[in-house]
């Protein structure tokens, strides 16, 4: 890791921490403590000096994200994470923390690599054939990019809605029911009715769709059809779901029953949301993370990024200088 | 700037008048294909017939009555001398002229009335039977003067009349004009199109979303498609050269057969198949791909529960121009031996057969007048099975299309 010559610079992180956190979760948690100490300190100090450049010293968001959650269990971790498409780098060594009752929000301007990242928590990254992706990746510990880790299993734990709503042609039952029908979730075709009624009721589109399940799930408005893809996720009882700007094609009204489905889902599922919008951002989520040119600038409770962000970056960024 | 506009609109006018005058040239083509085929065709479908009255009781035929009644009764009646037994009665009737005036469809049409009621063969019998193809074609207007004689003296004796001719599409080549038909060639192009079918679209397919989803992008897979995209290119007179060579000379495969011809059109028709399947799988969009992977489905259920069936119509859609260019496909045939001369339909794939373009251009080489005809019915045959297969195809597209 490029940790290491960095670290003189940075007087934040206790140098033996970090590979301690790399190799063992376990042991991570003993040395957080320690940190959290040592971090505060730091942050203020931090806070106190001008604002300087700090850009080569970003990677310290790990211990952020443990001083700010010291004593929570990460649903995912990201360690390290650095994205190649060919030879051009998407994402320099990105270190998150995703937790269960936490929405995540990711901000940052177009190109940024935030869609890279959220991609990789559920490798979806594999289909691109000249992605190659480093660094450890973690759910519930075990590492996805394992060889023992299933890929197909990896989806159904973490599921993801993309940024244009994208139903199968296929019936609105069908649409819910496809997930459940390959996992072999459902024993019977009563149980199978009863998994998609409760998807699409915690998705909010029962009401709408109940007397029209048969027909075509392209058919719904765009507001309906994400929601539909909401339900499809969380049909297969994912635990994490990643949601690539889920509003960024809807209508104001739509945006606002997507936010609101968010609210609710928001522990029952770990979320991780990739946003162009701000003001999204700061209503939905609890912790954001800011990247820019592929780095992550900034991670912190998504009311002090918006109110008093430690980076100029950031500031430029949520002040609407850039982006 | 007026100017210009008007210009502009002034260009427009040529551009849509250019279009309509391509537009009416290919119109006019396609009318006088139809108008040609219709006239000298059309004909084909009815056949004059003419009264015949048969004693047999003074013909010198020699039948045994109790052959007749058993199982091989057909055999019987066919080695009999009907021919002459019909010559005499026209020359009693009609006069020395009219010895020749029936042909081989007389033959069989009296063959089938005594099979089935061979008690006929003991009186008097009035029959209408068909002409021979002189006279048939004589009646149509069209002849030399011997036979227009003998048709204005039929005609006045309210001995000739024009029926449908069912034999057309129930008998198989022959040699006689009048007696000929297409049932064998349509079977046997039935059977061909079966094979090609059978062979070309699931490995058609199959190659096409290997290529397209599974295949690893590098040299091998674009030497492949280099490959697949020059084969469709190749004449068609090639693949019947490797048809012969590789069936026929090493696989010792049946001479003539719907299979060799059927796995000869497959090998054509394959590169059509794979090309449109390419395209119509990158047709569809990588959102539903994402979709389904994000669920957790596997690159192969992704493949058969999504991009398969969305892909669907514009694979048959590649498929029906591939059938249909292998239906009407001649050349590739005439090298595995499909051209002999085969009187009856096949009954299997294994059989000699014929199809029907190529019987077309066996026909259209015939010197006999009456062939002129039967070509042009033949064609009117061809194309209306060809509109059949196709209507049929398109059908089935617009119901997978029209599912969502």
């Amino acid at each position: 890791m490029l940790m290491k010559e960095k670290m003189p610079l940075t007087p934040v992180t206790p140098v033996p921490a970090e590979p301690a956190a790399i190799a063992a979760g376990a042991h991570r948690k003993e040395s957080s403590t320690a940190e959290v100490k040592s971090g505060s300190e730091s942050a203020r100090s931090e806070r106190a000096e001008p604002l300087v450049d700090v850009s080569n010293q970003v990677n310290i968001e790990d211990s952020w994200a443990e001083k700010i959650d010291p004593a929570r269990e990460p649903k995912m971790s990201a360690n390290g994470v650095s994205v190649f498409y060919g030879s051009k780098q998407a994402l320099k060594d990105v270190s998150i923390r995703i937790y269960d009752d936490l929405v995540t929000a990711f901000i940052g301007p177009s190109g940024c690599g935030k869609s890279t990242f959220l991609r990789c928590l559920n490798r979806m990254n594999d289909t691109i054939p000249s992605a190659k992706v480093n660094g450890r990746i973690e759910l519930d510990g075990e590492d996805i990019n394992a060889s023992e880790m299933d890929v197909v299993q990896l989806r159904a734990r973490v599921g993801m809605v993309f940024q244009k709503p994208n139903p199968f042609p296929k019936s609105i039952f069908e649409n819910v029911a496809y997930g459940p029908r390959i996992h072999g979730l459902a024993q019977s075709k009563a149980e199978l009715e009863q998994i998609v009624e409760k998807s699409l009721k915690r998705a909010g589109l029962w009401e709408e769709v109940k007397d029209r399940l048969a027909e075509s799930g392209t058919a719904l408005s765009g507001g309906q059809q994400q929601r539909l893809c909401i339900a499809r996720a969380i049909a297969v009882d994912p635990e994490v779901i990643l949601m690539d700007e889920p509003c960024s094609a809807l209508d104001p009204i739509a945006t606002a029953k997507i936010e609101e489905l968010i609210h609710e889902l928001r522990g029952r599922y770990a979320i991780a949301i990739v946003t162009h919008n701000m003001q999204q951002a700061a209503r939905v989520s609890q912790r954001t993370a800011f990247f820019h040119l592929g780095e992550l600038v900034e991670y912190g409770r998504t009311s002090e990024i918006f109110t008093n962000p430690r980076e100029r970056r950031t500031t430029d960024y949520i002040t609407g200088r850039y982006g | 700037m007026v100017k210009r506009v008007r210009r502009r609109y002034a260009a427009e006018r040529r551009f849509r008048l250019l279009g309509l005058a391509a537009v009416s040239v290919s119109v006019l083509f396609l009318a006088f294909l139809l108008y040609t085929m219709g006239v000298k065709g059309l004909g084909g479908f009815v056949h004059y017939e003419a009264a015949l009255t048969i004693d047999f009781t003074r013909s010198d035929l020699f039948l045994d009555p109790a052959a007749l009644r058993g199982p091989d009764a057909r055999q019987a009646v066919v080695s009999a001398d009907l021919e002459s037994a019909i010559s005499n009665a026209a020359v009693a009737a009609y006069g020395e002229s009219a010895a020749e005036m029936f042909g081989g469809g007389a033959v069989d049409k009296l063959t089938e009335a005594i099979v089935r009621n061979p008690d006929m063969l003991n009186g008097n019998v009035s029959l209408w039977l068909p002409v021979g193809s002189k006279i048939d074609v004589a009646a149509k207007g069209d002849s030399d003067a011997g036979s227009e004689y003998l048709v204005s003296a039929l005609q006045q004796r309210h001995a000739l009349k024009w029926t449908f001719n069912t034999q057309f599409l129930a008998a198989s080549d022959s040699t006689d004009p009048s007696a000929v038909g297409v049932w064998g060639a349509l079977k046997g192009s039935f059977l061909t199109i079966l094979v090609t079918m059978l062979l070309a679209f699931p490995v058609g397919v199959l190659a096409a979303v290997y290529l397209e989803e599974f295949a690893p992008r590098n040299r091998w897979t674009d030497a492949i498609e280099v490959s697949i995209n020059n084969l469709a290119a190749v004449p068609s007179i090639i693949f019947g050269l490797l048809g012969l060579a590789v069936f026929l000379n090493f696989l010792n495969l049946p001479r003539s057969a719907p299979l060799v011809g059927g796995m000869t059109l497959a090998l054509m028709t394959m590169p059509v198949i794979v090309i449109a399947g390419r395209n119509a799988i990158k047709t569809v969009p990588p959102s539903i791909r994402d979709g389904a992977l994000a669920v957790g489905a596997s690159k192969m259920q992704v493949t058969f529960h999504h991009v398969l069936p969305l892909a669907l119509p514009g694979i048959l859609t590649g498929t029906i121009i591939g059938m249909a260019r292998a239906l009407g496909e001649t050349a590739p045939l005439l090298m595995i031996g499909m051209r002999a001369f085969i009187a009856a339909p096949p009954g299997g794939i294994s059989e000699p057969a014929t199809v029907l373009p190529v019987q077309i251009f066996l026909w259209s080489d015939e010197v006999d007048r009456g062939f002129v005809e039967k070509t042009s019915t033949a064609i009117i045959v061809l194309l209306l099975f060809m509109l059949l297969m196709n209507g049929l195809a398109i059908y089935l597209r617009n119901r997978f299309e029209r599912r969502w």
